[in-house]
């Protein structure tokens, strides 16, 4: 088997195995503390009687253990359990809402990416002059609020003082034609690319300014050509690898970042959802949730890692 | 020692925001559950330097309460943090073998997943109380700091102060604490301002999701999410904890990175 197929599965491989050693830890997290489902659902006054009931009906009484594998064996067969505070099949509630988290994620993503590797690229191109400064200053500012207060300010000033786009998101319909749903997540989806932008943007910045100190970058310059195609042709292409590197990383952030956006815009989506739930204590909600949040964050990340080992020629050419 | 003026600046806004958390019942003109007004959301006058909140509380008071339930939170969690954390990895990178493999793997998988997610796990089953708060966000956060530690103590390990101290018979706490922790304490400062930024932010947004501090106790995130409402109706009371975290937050960096480019620079320009 050649070198490149061989990292490639074993990577998946890890991706995998590392899934389940995440669901085992989500498990025990809710159920290995000290604090008991049972009685924290019902409160500290509850009847011993009515604590004994909602245990045997939660199936508190058979072994950790045994919920485990039987909750993972449904997770497998796609199976997410019914939500203790609805009755509802915790898989119906969820496919829509994820659909709706995932369509804000990616136009999110579509608007940030392509302007954080320009402005990467122009920070490089003006570097330590004032156009590279005003990014810096920027992105420290952007790092140093929280995305909720990012998001408010964004409400306050354009949704309510200058009225331009929608305050919340509550006009956003799943089946409403594209353009009226891109115009009511507008704000959010301002506000989660600045989120990622700052920092997706220095790291373009940082893994050009890597590639510009080659030999073959100088031999470039002294060639005569002008700055903007010595980065655009020679600098950017080998600092794919690193920047799609960077894009993936962010875009897993971009999975936390949007539960709190979701609440702040009161978006119907997967990150209110799993809020209200932890608030409700409804414990097989907030697993899958769980469960369905980290797989994304680590499928982005192994994503990530392919992409570096395929774009490596060392390894796409064999010796 | 000459210091920067980025730095002195760092400097004196971040002492004034201690100061201020610890000093908040001198320095408040009201008690922070204290009902002033009977209108809401009231503009900044001179009685309420910054108006008041959704019924009626001087906000002014709750910022200043609210920042010393922040920072005190922020601070106990990042004490947890650093203590956890750099003695584990310390440990992980004196003892080696299974003890490092165990603890660092360990660690891998908790940072597999992103914390806010974890901790809403953690908490939808734990009582929301401060030291709960505290504890799992310390341990959390312990994660970064025991990488850190690592493999600062990686590099120290190897030095021959450290192979005499063994050869000596010393024991493993000795070594830790004697020889690794002088040698590994100013780039671990450095990180200490980054984490606690990171955690004044970690509770905020906790608690405005409303799973960390709980009302009517005042804190920034809890602010924001109280007067949330009222952004509709063009009262910017919720706005008010952006500028108080963005100037702790960029006060704090200009410290630390003064720290960090110190530190390097003594080692020669490492990093």
């Amino acid at each position: 088997m050649p070198l490149i197929v061989k990292l490639l599965v074993q990577r998946i491989a890890l991706g995998l195995f590392l899934l389940l050693l995440v669901s085992a830890l989500i498990f025990a997290g809710t159920i290995i503390l000290p604090g008991d489902v049972a009685q924290s659902i019902l409160g500290q006054s509850a009847t011993p009687e009515a604590l004994a009931n909602l245990r045997a009906e939660l199936g508190l009484n058979e072994p950790a253990l045994q919920r485990y594998f039987s909750w993972l064996g449904g997770l497998m067969q796609g199976d997410l359990g019914t939500a203790l505070t609805s009755g509802r099949d915790i898989g119906e509630s969820i496919a829509q809402r994820l659909s709706n988290t995932l369509f804000l994620a990616f136009w999110a993503a579509i608007v940030a990416v392509p302007l954080a590797i320009f402005l990467g690229l122009l920070a490089v191109r003006y570097r330590e002059r004032w156009p590279d400064k005003a990014i810096s200053g920027v992105t420290l500012a952007s790092i140093s609020i929280p995305e909720f207060l990012i998001g408010y300010v964004l409400m306050f000033f354009f949704g309510v003082k200058m009225g331009w786009f929608y305050p919340t998101a509550a006009a956003f319909r799943p089946d409403a034609p594209l353009l009226d749903k891109l115009d009511a997540i507008a704000l959010p989806v301002a506000t989660l690319t600045l989120v990622v932008l700052a920092h997706m943007m220095r790291m373009t910045r940082a893994a050009i300014l890597n590639v510009m100190q080659s030999a073959y970058i100088e031999t470039a310059e002294l060639k005569g050509l002008n700055s903007f195609q010595v980065i655009y042709r020679h600098a950017f292409p080998n600092a794919i690898a690193p920047i799609v590197n960077v894009v993936m990383l962010n875009l897993a952030y971009l999975v936390v970042g949007v539960v709190v956006i979701e609440v702040v815009f009161v978006y119907p989506g997967m990150g209110q959802y799993l809020v209200d739930s932890v608030s409700k204590r409804d414990v097989p909600v907030v697993q899958a949730c769980g469960i369905i949040f980290a797989a994304v964050y680590i499928g982005l990340n192994m994503i990530a890692d392919i992409v570096a080992i395929l774009s490596n020629p060392r390894l796409r050419h064999p010796k | 020692m000459r210091i920067p003026l980025a730095a002195a600046i760092g400097m004196f806004f971040t002492a004034l925001y201690f100061l201020a958390a610890i000093f908040a019942p001198l320095l408040a003109p009201y008690g922070y559950d204290e009902v002033v007004s009977s209108g809401f959301w009231d503009p900044p006058s001179a009685e309420f330097l910054l108006g008041t909140d959704g019924i009626g509380r001087d906000l002014l008071s709750r910022m200043i309460y609210g920042g010393r339930t922040t920072i005190f939170v922020a601070t106990a969690a990042t004490i947890l943090s650093f203590t956890t954390g750099s003695v584990l990895g310390f440990l992980a990178a004196v003892a080696g073998g299974w003890v490092d493999q165990l603890l660092s793997r360990f660690v891998d998988l908790l940072m597999s997943i992103p914390s806010l997610i974890f901790a809403l796990v953690v908490l939808s089953v734990m009582p929301v109380t401060l030291p709960v708060l505290i504890v799992v966000m310390g341990l959390l956060d312990s994660t970064r700091v025991f990488r850190l530690s690592r493999a600062v103590a990686v590099d120290i390990e190897v030095m021959d102060y450290v192979e005499a101290a063994r050869l000596r018979g010393e024991k493993t706490a000795w070594i830790i604490f004697r020889e690794i922790l002088p040698n590994a304490l100013s780039p671990l400062v450095a990180e200490m301002g980054l984490r606690f930024i990171f955690m004044v932010l970690f509770v905020s947004t906790l608690s405005f999701l409303g799973l960390g501090i709980q009302p009517p106790q005042a804190d920034w995130g809890g602010i924001v999410k109280e007067n949330a409402e009222g952004i509709v109706y063009g009262a910017p009371a919720a706005l008010m904890p952006a500028f108080a975290i963005a100037t702790l937050a960029i006060s704090v960096n200009l410290v630390a990175d003064w720290i960090l480019n110190r530190t390097t620079s003594l080692k020669g320009g490492r990093g």
